[in-house]
């Protein structure tokens, strides 16, 4: 596959990763975060942890859409198939989410429940568009990469005249998390953070520069394959090393400075910032998610359904995903990882999305562990 | 979710969709998010919308960039 294999050449991965031992200084230890789940599937499928020096740590950070979801907004979703009577769409990560009461939107589709996985946004506006007589709600979440495909929905919808569509909008954003991550007290100390690729194609390379001005840490958006990513840490060790804090970006075939200005203008005038959003793991963030705009109030499901009302509910007591998600702890410190927690019986959001760090070790990275032990 | 691999646009079709080719696979995507993207481009797709298409030049320049040699650091 073009733009795939020469991306995933072992000679030149076995080339970048000699050029990252030769620059991981032994006096230094590089904590490394890579916020995107995606990145942290790739180091676990590609075994990419395995072989960087003991120096080079990557931390896991809270760029996985499903994870970061907390169980009150998945509890409303679940309101909403079995109380409302609406068609429920979602993406298929979100059905397995544990919710309140040791419910999930598959074990409510179980109960009678009419939800409806959708692999695209617009599959959702096409379920409404076919059931006239029923009420549809597409349940839309994630970062800045799912969120143009919603706005693009949205106003499809009102092009088309309907009134049986609207959206429940949990849609957040990238940065407020960056920076809630680098200024937790008590958070594990970074050098330098690995940028996300496809939220990046969207927002471009700038917005990240304040990020790394303000706290005087490197920067490097990288690509998704294995050696985009080996390129990616090595460009942070160089900088690291040379005590730059710059925003670099190695995934230049598809992120530019300004990023996807069409994309960027169609949320812009469908979607606001809330004044505050409650994320997984780092609390209730202000400015850091999304709501529909006024102008587009009638296909906002949270004022179609005004009794549909947040509250927050807490994680099961053993579940470590909080810690998590802030990169304080990894999948192993938790008691119940891979034992009571699977991915076919998942205790937390970590364990279901396979950009989740506990999936992601569990189904690669459990066994490398062995090794170690012996 | 946010997994997605660059995919071949084979051919334009109305309302700003086109037929991509992945891996042997065709399947209809948006490109309503994107500007300007011809049969024969890169794009990559995610939830079934191309979020930007792929520059040719800078993939060749990156693949480059890999194979500097080591002791260059
Ligand atoms: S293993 Fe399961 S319970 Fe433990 S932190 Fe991960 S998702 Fe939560």
């Amino acid at each position: 596959m073009k733009y795939v294999d020469e991306f995933r050449d072992g000679a030149l991965a076995q080339n970048l990763t000699d050029s990252i031992a030769l620059q991981a200084q032994q006096s230094r230890t590089y904590r490394l975060m890579e916020f995107c789940g995606g990145h942290t599937h790739a180091l676990s499928r590609y075994g990419l942890l395995g072989i960087l020096p003991a120096n080079v740590q990557m931390i896991h950070g809270p760029g996985c859409p499903v994870c970061v979801l907390p169980i009150g907004r998945v509890d409303l979703a679940i309101r909403l198939a079995m109380e409302k009577d609406v068609i429920l769409c979602s993406y298929g990560d979100c059905l397995r989410v544990p919710a309140s009461d040791q419910m999930s939107l598959l074990k409510a589709k179980a109960r009678g429940g009419d939800v409806r996985m959708v692999y695209s946004a617009l599959d959702a506006l096409k379920i409404a568009m076919n059931n006239p007589a029923r009420q549809v709600v597409f349940f839309a979440i994630g970062f800045e990469t799912t969120t143009p495909p919603t706005a693009s929905i949205i106003r499809q919808a009102r092009a088309n005249g309907l009134t049986n569509f609207s959206v429940l909008c949990n849609h957040v954003l990238t940065l407020p998390a960056m920076e809630a991550i680098l200024t937790q007290p008590g958070g594990v100390p970074l050098q330098g953070l690995v940028g996300p690729a496809h939220v990046s194609t969207v927002i471009g390379s700038q917005p990240y520069q304040y990020i790394a001005k303000r706290f005087n840490k490197p920067i490097v958006i990288s690509g998704f394959e294995p050696l985009d990513l080996l390129q990616g840490i090595l460009m942070l060790l160089r900088q690291v090393n040379e005590n730059r804090a710059e925003v670099e970006n190695e995934f230049t075939r598809a992120v530019t400075l300004a990023g996807n200005r069409k994309a960027q203008a169609l949320v812009d005038e469908v979607f606001e910032v809330r004044d505050s959003f409650e994320w997984r793991g780092l609390g209730s963030l202000p400015f850091s998610g999304l709501k529909i705009r006024v102008a587009f109030a009638e296909f906002d499901a949270e004022l179609r359904y005004p009794d549909l009302i947040y509250t927050n509910v807490p994680d099961h007591k053993a579940c470590e995903c909080g810690a998590i998600l802030r990169g304080e702890k990894r999948p192993q410190d938790c008691k119940i990882f891979g034992t009571i927690c699977t991915p076919d019986n998942p205790i937390g959001s970590c364990m279901v999305s396979s950009e989740g760090a506990c999936a992601a070790h569990y189904t690669y990275g459990r066994f490398s562990e062995v090794k170690w032990a012996l | 979710m946010c997994l997605a691999i660059p995919a071949c646009i084979v051919e334009l079709l109305p309302d700003d969709m086109a037929r991509i080719e992945l891996d042997g696979v065709r399947k209809e995507i948006s490109l309503s998010l994107i500007q300007g993207a011809r049969v024969g481009d890169y794009v990559i797709v995610h939830v079934g919308y191309a979020l930007q298409l792929l520059d040719p030049e800078e993939a060749a320049q990156t693949l480059a960039l890999f194979a500097e040699l080591a002791n260059q650091t």
